[in-house]
């Protein structure tokens, strides 16, 4: 984010089209990846490879089409924050229905119908 | 506003900021703490999701087979599409072509259409089966049996053409509560992982399913948190894509009119990053709901 000084005042500051299509290109291909990787058995890597293959398609979009790669550095801050709080709150979540699920998982009503 | 009193003064330079750039970045700096707020809304339902997921893994097996993959990658790359011409459209705006503006948001706007349509298309075939949102859960497979088969074989076929014929059940299934037990979080797949991904054990271990790929009527009635959480997920992103259809229709009106030069671009850059945000709310939703191993 060195860069985001000489950018400034470039006020108009047009990403050029062959980055664009450059990474619409690689996240075409991620996406086929992230679909072919379903066609192998991994057992519980299956879906860290599938959240590792989307969280690179999200940084292609936040950095390129969301131009962050030279926004303020700020507005990246915001975006990383806002992710650490949901990994936060999922985390914590799990950690504690981690704990406490054996004693629920004999509940009577876990295999009831609606 | 932005008249005589100051001649240098352009029109959509409110009248608080000094320059174009200022009203510019800060424009984006709100923005940016709106599009904050909305990660942590959806972090909310990916919470949900990930708590009941892990606790309730084969459901998420069970629920997922009603998920078309085919039509899940599809609506993906529609959405990276529109998102890539947004881009393009934004990349127009500052650089004054403003016919390419026009062409790139209306090319955005048909993305926004076809994702709509595909997902009316999932939606209403889930529905047709009874897998409704909430209190309207009401899935029928058993007694709709021959209706279902005829709307699961287009599907079956397109989506494991190599895969064996439909082959009846040839062993009694276990009552539900019991797979729960035998087939816990991490073990080996459950064998009846959609078709398309195993086509040679999507028959297999997991004792025969009678539909392809498709659930019985007890592992179906189990996972309505499932498709609660399915449809509470999608929906609030199919609303978010109704809405920026909304802002890319107000978009090309205001292109169309003229109003946006490399001068005066915010609305299109805003507009920008919203849908982009929608973007990446998809791209996370994808694998986990339709691409469960």
């Amino acid at each position: 984010m060195s860069d985001s000084e000489q950018h400034d005042h470039a006020h108009s500051h047009a990403v050029p089209l062959h980055i664009l299509m450059g990474v619409i290109l690689a996240l075409l291909v991620l996406t086929f990846l992230t679909v072919a990787a379903t066609w192998i058995d991994l057992d519980e890597w299956n879906i860290w490879i599938a959240l590792g293959i989307a969280l690179v398609k999200a940084a292609f979009v936040g950095l390129y089409f969301m131009h962050l790669r030279w926004d303020n550095l700020y507005h990246g801050i915001v975006l990383v924050c806002a992710l650490l709080f949901v990994v936060l709150f999922i985390g914590i979540a799990l950690m504690d229905s981690v704990e406490y699920q054996p004693d629920v998982t004999r509940s009577p009503t876990r295999n009831v119908s609606p | 506003m932005s008249d005589a009193a100051h001649s240098d003064h352009p029109a959509h330079l409110a009248h608080h900021f000094e320059t174009s750039e200022q009203q510019l970045a800060s424009a984006k700096t709100g923005m940016w703490v709106f599009l904050a707020t909305e990660i942590l809304m959806f972090g909310g339902l990916f919470c949900a999701y990930a708590v009941y997921r892990r606790n309730n893994p084969e459901i998420f097996d069970i629920g997922h087979r009603y998920l078309d993959a085919n039509m899940g990658a599809i609506n993906t790359v529609v959405l990276l599409l529109s998102s890539f011409t947004m881009a393009w459209a934004v990349r127009a705006a500052q650089m004054n072509q403003r016919k390419l503006l026009i062409t790139m948001l209306v090319l955005t706007l048909m993305g926004a259409f076809g994702f709509m349509g595909i997902k009316y298309v999932e939606y209403s075939h889930k529905i047709h089966l009874g897998i409704a949102p909430g209190s309207f859960y009401d899935p029928h497979v058993d007694e709709h049996d021959e209706a279902v088969k005829e709307e699961a074989t287009p599907e079956a076929v397109t989506q494991a053409p190599s895969s064996k014929p439909q082959v009846p059940a040839t062993t009694p299934l276990l009552p539900a509560d019991q797979q729960s037990n035998i087939a816990p979080a991490h073990a080996a797949p459950l064998g009846m992982v959609a078709a398309e991904t195993e086509p040679h054990d999507a028959h297999g271990k997991y004792g025969g399913g009678d539909h392809g790929h498709y659930a019985t009527q007890a592992e179906l009635d189990m996972a309505f948190t499932f498709f609660s959480i399915y449809y509470l997920m999608t929906g609030l992103h199919g609303l978010h894509v109704l809405i920026g259809i909304g802002v890319i229709f107000w978009l090309i009106r205001r292109a169309v009119r003229g109003d946006f030069s490399s001068e005066y671009f915010t609305p299109v850059d805003l507009g920008g990053l919203y849908w982009h945000l929608v973007d990446l709310v998809w791209i996370f939703l994808f694998p986990l709901l339709y691409l469960i191993h």
